[in-house]
């Protein structure tokens, strides 16, 4: 295998940010790393248990709809998900994955499977498939969008240019 | 050039034309921010600008999600939102206030605001004429310091609904059958502008629940075109010098056209676990009911609960089937006890909670046991979201719920709305 792969972690359709960050654990949003222990854990339970730096979550479509919460990408993050790629997203989850620095990749999920070894090449616009052999191709994420993420976040935005800089 | 009710909006905050597909940078008139998003929202200003709001009197910030707070860990995130207010002179509406959409627009969304809000169905704001959006807590965090915000306009499905309501039916129903053809990311990015004489003939509350639901399509915004009875809202708000009309161009570009006539329109129910899972009522009848919950941001208004009450008044709940009412706001609670509605909830064996959102959000005040089924005029029925993934949301209008209380299960609600029946 080649270095910086990571685990696919398959979901499915409309996976929601009660899923992934449920109001049942509302208490701990002002403690994310606590927080990230449960990441997903209505979806599957040993997902947070199992999931290691570098690895992928892929969904189906429409991935992180309903709330607005920003902790549901955020202990997604802090779990130590390299990605997140889904076929759609919600919007709102979208604009929030940019805002704090993770990359929400838009491509054909379908043929991933649980468990496969994934690498991300952005600039490429390419998701490897070593388990399969095979790449999946994206299109790249909108400049404006892309500044933001590459600077680490709208907050590392937003120091670096003293205000909001992508007029 | 002819343009569509967001385009208009945000045409004039932005000072030039904006069309579909643009990338503006706008000021924000009002931020929503709450007590589930909020903490993360203030540290992000504080990360940002320090303690600043750009415009405090339109930063409105309310305390919700968990009121009163049940755990201490809630009551310190109380604790940052009540302070940062105070700090900056923002607008706090504390534990007593209500649900946030409820009480924004009761007090403060105008036509043709821009209103951004750290809670998804900031949407709500659209049945008043406003461009009113749903962010996460960084790009709120970004409108308090800064007042303002990026947009990429969005693109617009026209739904005209034409017909009359038939007994029983309800704007509820109606979102509902649209959710379930759009699909739950059926209109993603997309602003839903709503028209026609069957909207007309609603009166505010009921465009709010439409609007609300917006986002459960996966849209930007549920905007409607403003009239009388925005009018006479606004009017009863004392805000009457707020309204303004505001309609789409004649000819103005959608890149769809929905057509629903209402009057062939039955009671529908959202069944576990997406919303767009949308079946008749009929199809889902005698599915066992544990808990009713008659409230939140969708149908927890005065006149939510005078549909429940009238059809409840002077029986029994069933006694598998506990039923939590939650008024939306203080204002609207006062005016159900006013008008006598409190005693005869009581009297059916309902749980009256303080406003807020509690049970709609699995925090407090509702939770749900294993194996245990829910009919709620809530907007969201997603595994867990009411505390507890191993239980089923059933999501219908305060006639269904009101139905279902009696019943102990899914019942046809329009029984109660025959001749006769009383109501
Ligand atoms: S009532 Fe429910 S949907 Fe409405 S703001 Fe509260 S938690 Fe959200």
């Amino acid at each position: 295998m080649p270095e910086n792969t990571g685990r696919a972690y398959k979901f499915g359709d409309n996976v929601s940010t009660d899923l992934i960050a449920p109001g049942r654990l509302m208490h701990l949003r002002s403690n994310l790393p606590e927080m990230a222990k449960h990441v997903l854990e209505d979806a599957d339970p040993e997902f947070p248990k199992k999931v290691k730096a570098g690895d992928f979550v892929v969904g189906g479509s429409n991935f992180g709809c309903g709330s607005s919460r920003e902790h549901a990408p955020t202990i997604i993050k802090l779990a130590g998900v390299k990605a997140v790629l889904a076929k759609t997203f919600a919007r709102i989850f979208f604009r929030n994955c940019i805002n704090i620095g993770l990359p929400a990749i838009v491509c054909d999920t379908d043929g991933i499977a649980d468990g496969d070894e994934l690498s991300l090449d952005m600039a490429a616009g390419i998701v490897r498939n070593h388990t399969k052999a095979a790449d999946v191709r994206f299109a790249p994420i909108p400049e404006s969008m892309r500044k933001i993420l590459e600077e680490g976040g709208l907050v590392a935005h937003i120091e670096k240019h003293k205000g909001l800089a992508i007029e | 050039m002819a343009l569509t009710l967001s385009e208009k909006i945000l045409s004039e905050h932005a000072g030039r034309e904006v069309r579909a597909g643009e990338l503006v940078v706008i000021p924000v008139d009002l931020v929503l921010t709450q007590d589930g998003t909020g903490p993360l929202a203030v540290r992000q200003v504080e990360k940002m600008a320090g303690r600043k709001a750009a415009n405090p009197a339109g930063t409105v910030m309310f305390l919700d999600h968990a009121a009163p707070s049940p755990r201490m860990e809630l009551s310190n995130d109380h604790k940052t939102i009540r302070e940062f207010a105070e700090a900056v002179g923002a607008v706090l509406c504390d534990i007593e206030a209500g649900v946030c959409h409820q009480v924004i627009n009761e007090k403060y969304v105008f036509p043709g605001a821009v209103l951004v809000g750290s809670d998804s169905h900031t949407c709500t704001g659209g049945a008043l004429g406003a461009f009113a959006t749903g962010m996460g807590s960084t790009d709120v965090a970004v409108a308090i310091a800064f007042g303002k915000t990026w947009f990429r306009v969005p693109e617009t499905f026209r739904v005209k609904m034409t017909g009359r309501w038939p007994a029983g039916v309800f704007s509820k129903d109606f979102i509902l059958h649209l959710i379930g053809m759009l699909g739950a990311d059926g209109a993603n990015y997309i602003a839903l502008e709503f028209a026609g004489p069957a909207l007309s003939r609603l009166n505010q509350s009921e465009r709010f629940t439409i609007a609300n639901m917006a986002i459960e399509a996966g849209a930007k915004v549920g905007v409607m075109p403003t009239d009388g009875v925005t009018k006479r809202y606004l009017e009863k708000a004392g805000r009457g010098d707020r309204f303004r009309v505001l309609k789409p161009d004649a000819g103005a570009r959608y890149a769809r056209k929905i057509d629903v006539d209402v009057s062939k329109l039955v009671p529908m129910i959202a069944c576990p676990h997406t919303v767009d899972n949308v079946k008749p009522v009929t199809e889902v009848a005698g599915t066992p009911i544990h808990q009713v919950f008659m409230g939140s941001c969708t149908n927890g208004r005065l006149e939510d609960l005078e549909i429940f009450t009238k059809i409840v008044a002077g029986k029994q709940r069933h006694k598998r089937t506990r039923v939590i009412v939650t008024p939306a706001s203080r204002d609207v609670y006062k005016a159900a006890v006013k008008k006598g509605l409190v005693e005869k909830l009581i009297d059916f064996g309902a749980s009256i909670n303080t406003p807020g959102c509690g049970a709609c959000v699995g925090v407090h005040g509702g939770i749900l046991g294993n194996g245990e089924n829910c009919l709620a005029t809530s907007n969201r029925n997603f595994k867990g979201r009411m505390g507890n993934p191993d239980a089923g949301i059933y999501l219908g209008s305060p006639a269904s719920a009101a139905a279902a209380a009696l019943a102990g299960e899914i019942a046809d609600p329009r029984r109660h709305f025959m001749a006769g029946a009383g109501v």
